[in-house]
């Protein structure tokens, strides 16, 4: 272990963080402006050229905003709950390699944090904890709504995590491998080679789970706007609630990543083309997020659920089993 | 040098949360400290070098089984503070110095006696992950069988507990039938 290696780790944290900050901010932007395209308005347009300030303004005045703590609430509970959803968004980004190892100036660098062998475990261990920041957020909040939320948000994140395993279960059998820059080397040799072709239901399960995990429309019930305000977020202000937002579009990005390097090839052989393509993948990935919200209907809480456990659970189990026989035959 | 800060700063970090946990009158504080301290244990597994483990410690303790305690925490106001009905603050202390004695004696037993040897030595030509793998399907294949059974066992009995209502949805029913159904369970509850 030496002072390389720790520089080397600590700068490529900087720089993921603010990447993925700055990401974030700008998902708003990317978000509002899609939805207003579908829905036949401009969007923001005052702020700066095609309103591309518009980022800068929300976040001027989310940092600037009186940071209110209700008089009910849990205080530390309270304080703690926005920091816990972005800060394990942002952990699960230490096992996700963004892009193929390049060199500059003949030294290698690995655009991963921590190269750990059981990489999607980890990501998914740490997505999960994620359900923490709304469930802390709206017990503490003292308020009917956030608790109607924080029941949601526990009662989603524990089924659809199983849709998540189980989903994840059939293509790491083919691998053989948790780390992800295995998985992404098993599709190397062109888009042929890419799992979602011979896991297809996998896929699917996967990309639907997605959505209850980062709690998009249409699983958006979480913090369902027309029937519980803004759930777990009510009662919070300023920048304790710009960081649930944080957390959520960060979240939206790092969910779009894995599912593009474990069903989509990720970033293939590892040449400059190879990262540009893995780039687009996400970019539609985080667009279809974008899309479904403009497009879809919320479902209902006990709608989710019967689709978790009566059709996407025996789907997935099914699959996991096919999937076995084939490859003992 | 670095495994060694890690190891007594996870330390002092997870004696301190199951502390909170198990000091504080505040419901929500305990669930947080404990949840913390379920991560901070999973930290000492990757300081071993058992990445899986660790990992499965996070998905299993801090995913799931915190997440259902936090379930049935719903149920009560966590706003408030739980005051617990202590009849005997000296039959607590004693029962739990002695607990706390007989759990160092069972770890440090061995320690003492240098008789801790590895059956299975970790092959490291084989990964980590995959070790985990064969030595549940060969020395430890009829204990993780019953294990099996067990939780197939525990999880058809709670659905025989929960399930008798399962086929009428609430959401879909008439106002009026909801509430020939209910007065049943009112009455018995007392209503608040």
């Amino acid at each position: 272990m030496d002072v390389a290696f720790i520089i080397e780790t600590i700068a490529k944290i900087v720089v993921i963080l603010l990447i993925f900050s700055a990401l974030a901010g700008l998902g708003t932007y990317f978000e509002r402006k899609v939805l207003a395209f579908m829905q036949r308005r401009l969007g923001p347009m005052h702020v700066g050229p095609f309103g591309l300030l518009q980022v800068a303004a929300d976040g001027i005045k989310l940092f600037t905003k009186e940071d209110i703590i209700p008089q009910n609430v849990v205080k530390p509970i309270f304080k703690i709950a926005p920091v816990i959803t972005a800060a394990t968004a942002f952990m699960a980004a230490a096992a996700i390699p963004f892009w193929p190892q390049f060199t500059v100036m003949g030294y290698t660098v690995h655009p991963i944090v921590a190269d750990i062998n059981v990489g999607i475990l980890y990501v998914l261990g740490v997505m999960a904890i994620g359900l923490y920041g709304p469930l802390l957020g709206g017990m503490a909040s003292a308020n009917k709504w956030s608790l109607i939320s924080a029941a949601r948000s526990a009662a989603v994140f524990i089924s659809y995590e199983v849709i998540t395993g189980l989903a994840l279960l059939a293509p790491l059998m083919m691998v053989g491998s948790l780390s992800l820059v295995d998985i992404n080397n098993y599709q190397v040799g062109g888009i042929g080679n890419w799992i979602v072709w011979s896991q297809p239901v996998a896929f699917i399960l996967f990309w639907i789970a997605a959505f209850a995990e980062t709690g998009r429309t249409p699983f958006h019930l979480v913090a369902n706007d027309h029937e519980i305000i803004d759930g777990f977020g009510t009662e919070y202000s300023g920048m304790r609630w710009g960081l649930f937002f944080i957390g959520e579009y960060a979240n939206m990005f790092f969910i779009s990543f894995v599912i593009a390097i474990v069903f989509l090839g990720g970033f293939g052989d590892g040449t400059i083309a190879g990262a540009i393509q893995l780039i687009l993948k996400v970019a539609f990935f985080f667009f279809f997020f974008l899309w479904t919200r403009a497009a879809w209907p919320d479902v209902r809480p006990d709608q989710l659920m019967w689709l978790c456990w009566k059709v996407l659970m025996p789907i997935a189990v099914l699959n996991v089993v096919v999937t076995g026989i084939v490859m003992m035959f | 040098m670095f495994e060694a800060i890690a190891f007594y700063l996870f330390a002092v970090l997870t004696i301190v949360m199951f502390t909170i946990t198990v000091m504080t009158q505040q419901a929500l504080y305990a669930i947080t400290a404990m949840a913390a301290g379920m991560i901070f244990i999973s930290a000492f597994f990757f300081i071993l070098g058992a990445d899986f483990l660790g990992a499965i410690q996070i998905i299993v303790y801090t995913g799931a089984v915190m997440a259902l305690y936090a379930f049935g925490m719903m149920f009560f106001d966590t706003t408030r503070n739980v005051v617990e009905k202590r009849t005997n603050t000296q039959i607590v202390f004693v029962l739990g110095v002695l607990a706390a004695v007989m759990v160092v004696a069972i770890f440090v037993a061995p320690i003492a006696s240098n008789n801790i040897e590895a059956l299975y030595p970790v092959d490291a030509a084989i990964g980590n992950t995959q070790a985990i793998g064969i030595v549940l399907f060969t020395k430890y294949l009829v204990p993780f069988e019953l294990a099996a059974v067990m939780l197939l066992v525990a999880m058809i009995g709670g659905i025989v507990l929960a399930g008798k209502k399962m086929d009428k949805s609430l959401t879909l029913m008439a106002e009026e039938d909801i509430g020939s159904m209910d007065d049943s369970l009112e009455s018995k509850a007392g209503g608040h």
